[in-house]
């Protein structure tokens, strides 16, 4: 028992480092902020241009296009920026070997995933916050319930960089990884996405009276996630 | 064992190779062409299934009162259903045995289930949009079905493509064996997430537009049933033998490479000593 829980301190110790390494490598390069953030913002100014305002009806209430599907543009935007989030936090790894060198330090594959997966969210959680500010202002959506919508975000988030750091760890390494991460990561997010809406409407518009029903399905989904993830990485890290 | 040296002595020289560096005798031991007696009895029951299939199915089974022939698309489609979820069910079991038995065999099985399951996938997705124009009016609907289905053949679609990469084949098939488990628990997570999602809003668009089966009906979906299986199991165990001659060519290439490497460092090592021994001993004379 006192080995479970000294062996589970150390996992989190090192897991921390990898997250806080990646941070302080964000910091220095300015990617995500550079270069990930404005991208995602400019997804969102370019939904506006595809998506016609005309006034819809939906129950006793009268919005437009746009506000009616804001919710789903916003994690759209999310999703897509979110590639190239994961993309780059496997990048700096495997450039140069350094995936390899992290197992030969004796570091747990779990705590390798946790760290990685933590950095990730991290970053993406800020990228939530700019994009839904943006969101609220440009699609002229009003928040009714923030406790809602603050699990929503946190779980989505969660959700997105677990499955992201999983399945960046399949194909790490190949040559092809930049198209085939995509490929395996969208269908797997297709859920997380689908929930994630209905969970953001139900925070936007009083009509909806799912409450509290997709949140917590959100939550269940984020914790699977990293679960599934903690315990696959080992197979997948085994080798290279 | 016989056979294979055959196939072995088709490619210039490898034979004394490989029977010089035959040290693994349980990995050697496999299908040397993709034919076999269990092929050739399936491949002749699926003959005999699909006769009656095509008699049955479009000569006497009745043109439904609402939906007149396209009914009988339904002898296409739901074995199709039936083969590709058991492919990738067989894709899931194998590669669970991968990872606990490490054996190349439940690989090899993994991978041709799944590019089996993906193809009656596709098979299944284009009968029924091809079902719905007619019955429904549209190709596509939003379904739970429908749309778990498509991004179920999309996920398998990426199984395919990781079996593909370039990265060394043990990696690669740990790696697919991971993705084959997790992508079967995704493709529940979508189907339960998407019903749910529809439970919520609408009902099942099944519901109204199902029909009886009987009769001719199901005698002919039957042979549906029969001819499928036998074909799929007919196309897993060739698609198999295909890849595990690929994998012994690999494995042969390689102990190619190392023995040229190898008498290469010989010839150097020879000419070398000859070399020293004339420096030391002044050339003989």
């Amino acid at each position: 028992m006192v080995r479970i829980v000294k062996e589970a301190t150390l996992m989190i110790r090192d897991a921390l480092l990898i997250a806080k390494k990646d941070v302080r490598v964000e910091i220095s390069s300015r990617v995500i902020f550079g270069q990930v953030l404005p991208f995602s913002l400019l997804i969102l100014i370019l939904f506006g241009l595809a998506i016609s305002s005309d006034l819809i009806v939906t129950g006793d209430a009268k919005r437009t296009v746009l506000e009616q599907v804001s919710p789903g543009l916003f994690w759209l935007a999310i999703v897509f920026s979110s590639l190239f989030a994961v993309n780059r936090s496997f990048k700096i790894e495997s450039d140069n070997g350094n995936l390899d060198a992290l197992r030969m330090a004796g570091i747990d594959p779990a705590a390798i995933f946790l760290g990685k997966a933590l950095a990730i969210s991290l970053l993406i959680f800020i990228l939530d916050l700019f994009v839904g500010a943006l969101a609220v202002v440009i699609f002229n959506a009003s928040i009714i319930d923030f406790s809602i919508l603050g699990v929503t975000v946190f779980a989505a988030t969660i959700s997105i960089s677990m499955s992201g750091t999983l399945y960046a760890g399949i194909t790490a390494g190949s040559r092809s990884k930049d198209t085939l991460m995509p490929l395996l990561l969208l269908p797997t997010m297709a859920p997380m996405l689908l929930i994630a809406t209905r969970s953001t409407e139900a925070a936007l518009f009083s009509e909806d009276q799912t409450g509290w029903g997709w949140p917590m399905l959100l939550s269940v989904l984020a914790f699977l996630y990293t679960g599934i993830g903690m315990l696959s990485f080992g197979a997948l890290m085994e080798e290279s | 064992m016989n056979d294979l040296r055959t196939i072995v002595s088709v490619a210039d020289e490898s034979e004394e190779i490989f029977i010089n560096t035959d040290n693994d005798d349980s990995e050697r031991s496999g299908p040397t062409s993709t034919r076999s007696e269990s092929t050739t009895v399936f491949g002749f029951l699926a003959i005999a299934t699909f006769v009656p299939l095509v008699f049955f199915g479009l000569l006497v089974a009745e043109p439904h009162s609402e939906q007149q022939e396209s009914v009988k698309l339904m002898f296409i489609h739901l074995p199709s259903v039936l083969v590709t979820y058991v492919s990738f069910f067989c894709t899931l079991v194998c590669s669970i045995l991968y990872l606990t038995k490490k054996s190349k065999f439940w690989d090899l099985l993994a991978g041709a289930s799944a590019e089996i399951g993906v193809l009656f996938c596709g098979i299944l997705l284009l009968s029924g949009s091809l079902w719905g124009k007619p019955t429904w009016g549209v190709y596509w609907q939003w379904d739970p079905r429908l749309t778990s289905t498509a991004v179920m053949f999309v996920m398998y679609l990426g199984y395919l493509a990781v079996r593909r990469m370039d990265i060394a084949a043990e990696a690669k098939s740990r790696r697919a064996a991971v993705l084959g488990i997790v992508s079967f628990l995704n493709v529940l997570i979508v189907h339960y997430s998407i019903d749910w999602w529809r439970g919520l809003h609408q009902g099942r668009t099944f519901e109204s537009s199902e029909i009886k089966i009987e009769g001719w009906y199901l005698f002919s979906l039957m042979f549906g049933m029969l001819f499928f299986s036998f074909v799929a199991i007919w196309m897993v165990i060739h698609k198999f033998r295909i890849l595990w001659l690929e994998y012994q060519l690999e494995r042969m290439d390689l102990e190619l490479a190392i023995n040229e490497r190898r008498s290469e460092v010989n010839d150097l090592d020879s000419s070398i000593d000859a070399d020293e021994e004339e420096l030391l001993f002044g050339g003989g004379s």
